[in-house]
């Protein structure tokens, strides 16, 4: 008998976190140090129903959204600009690529100075960490473009912006979702960092409510952030990425 | 060399004269076309075949615009080439259809660009190029769900509806399997004689430039140079395995091998 694909995943999370729980409430694992699941899911409701953790999600995803979009409307354009032109691949190119192995939490301190204990700090380090991706992802994306589709076009009479817009963009497309993508994940990390290290005062993040867990010694806050966090970026995909990448797989032929 | 064309009632639509072009590669300058002097009459199907390094596929590029000549001219009804435009159409190698276009919009790519036309005429001209072509019931489909003769097909529809005055082929049979290149060959014909286009087409298979040409100019290489023009007169449609056409290819593939045997 062949079993349902669900039914697997299901045992092995019971028996995880069935297990976990039994280990702290027997006490063999201090729950000072690891918080039981129900100890977990107990903050996440409480918090729930006191509006502290909606809000914080709130002003998290605002940040994110925001951040995200700056940086994806800045690097799209860039990251083609320096695909196109010769001078500017040798220089915001190559910059680019070293800005993408900094960790964006290395801007907050200018930032702070730049912004003061502001919104825009917050925004800043998100856009610096979204930023060099997408340009990195969109100038590969477009410079993979297949010369044979240029050469095709031309011949047609389709060149500069017509060009651009109904060949060169559309063929790139599917890099430039991978690269929006990463862009995404970046921001994430890089909000959770700022939102960590840095008491902003103009609103109360997630990363915020991670690092008031800390410091009231409640892990049972700070794991219950952690997995909202995850929950978010799973939905994240789920909802936005996962359904435009099926749709390029399956109209172009990619699909598995 | 023999430059008599078997159309010579017809006006000289694209004329080349004394065409030289050179690349700089790793190894130094290369050249890869010299001093071709070639006429293309109104309505001919000119085939070009050499073995490679004879600066066929350079030529269709020189004349499709998208590469410049060293030196010598190129004219097209008395006008010089120098940059791609839609009066001379690509037929390339590889299908180079849009994968994020389905077929008819593959086929409306070159019209919508073409100016005076409304929008209905433009559907109207892409799906009779599509039923030319035998695809007419498949307009909706994407290019990944046709078979490789088909996506030729389409190719040749696209290329063939904005109505260029010249149809460009770089070598578009080579990718497919040898049914669908006879059942193309006849298609082709087909199309070719009942639109009268001029056709220039760069093969490598002498037999396939036998089968469709009305003349066979033979290249060789290092540099590339016109080795000699064929008249083939042979009465249309051809069959790749008619006795006559396979006597003629034999002829040019002597032609061939005596200049390969000599040391350059």
């Amino acid at each position: 008998m062949k079993l349902p694909r669900p039914v697997i995943p299901t045992l092995v999370a019971l028996a995880f976190f069935g297990g976990w729980e039994w280990l702290v409430s027997s006490g063999r694992v201090n729950d000072v140090l690891v918080p039981a699941p129900s100890q977990i899911l107990q903050w996440f409701l409480e918090a729930l129903k006191s509006g502290e953790l909606l809000s914080a999600t709130w002003v998290t995803m605002r940040r994110l959204i925001i951040g995200f979009a700056i940086g994806v409307s800045l690097g799209v354009p860039l990251g083609a600009l320096s695909a196109q032109v010769r001078w500017i691949r040798d220089t915001i190119g190559v910059l680019a690529l070293g800005l993408q192995t900094l960790p964006s939490v290395c801007w907050v301190p200018l930032a702070l100075l730049w912004f003061g204990i502001r919104e825009e700090a917050v925004l800043f380090v998100v856009v610096m960490g979204t930023i060099w991706a997408v340009v990195i992802a969109v100038q590969e994306a477009v410079l993979n473009v297949p010369p044979l589709f240029l050469r095709a076009a031309q011949t047609m009479g389709s060149n500069g912006w017509h060009l651009w817009s109904h060949v060169i963009f559309p063929a790139a497309l599917p890099g430039v979702i991978s690269g929006m993508k990463q862009g995404w994940a970046f921001a994430w990390r890089s909000l959770m960092a700022a939102e960590i290290f840095v008491v902003i005062v103009t609103g109360f993040g997630l990363g915020s409510l991670l690092n008031a867990g800390r410091e009231l010694l409640r892990m049972d806050q700070v794991m219950g952030v952690m997995a909202v966090v995850m929950l978010v970026g799973l939905l994240a995909d789920l909802i936005f990425f996962a359904p435009i990448e099926r749709w390029l797989r399956r109209s172009r032929g990619l699909a598995r | 060399m023999s430059l008599a064309p078997s159309n010579s009632s017809n006006p000289v639509a694209l004329a080349l004269r004394d065409v030289t072009k050179r690349f700089h590669g790793a190894a130094g300058e290369v050249t890869a076309l010299e001093n071709i002097t070639l006429d293309v009459h109104e309505g001919e199907f000119l085939a070009i075949v050499g073995p490679s390094g004879c600066g066929k596929s350079t030529l269709l590029s020189l004349l499709a615009g998208l590469e410049h000549t060293n030196e010598g001219t190129i004219e097209l009804d008395h006008e010089a080439v120098h940059a791609p435009g839609r009066d001379r159409l690509v037929m390339f190698q590889q299908d180079a259809l849009f994968p994020w276009l389905n077929v008819l919009e593959n086929v409306l790519f070159g019209l919508r660009l073409k100016p005076g036309l409304s929008d209905a005429e433009r559907v109207e001209s892409a799906r009779y190029y599509l039923n030319l072509v035998g695809l007419g019931n498949k307009e909706k489909s994407r290019p990944h769900e046709l078979s490789g003769g088909m996506r030729q097909r389409v190719a040749l529809a696209r290329s063939l509806a904005p109505n260029p005055r010249v149809l460009l082929m770089d070598e578009p049979f080579s990718a497919l399997d040898a049914i669908t290149r006879e059942q193309l060959y006849s298609d082709i014909q087909e199309i070719f004689t009942k639109r009268q286009k001029t056709i220039i087409l760069v093969t490598h298979n002498i037999r396939e430039a036998v089968c469709l040409g009305d003349r066979v100019a033979l290249f060789s290489p290092h540099p590339g140079r016109v080795q000699r023009v064929f008249d083939i007169q042979l009465p249309r449609p051809r069959r790749m395995n008619d006795p006559a056409l396979a006597t003629l290819a034999a002829e040019v593939t002597a032609e061939l091998s005596i200049h390969l045997s000599q040391p350059s």
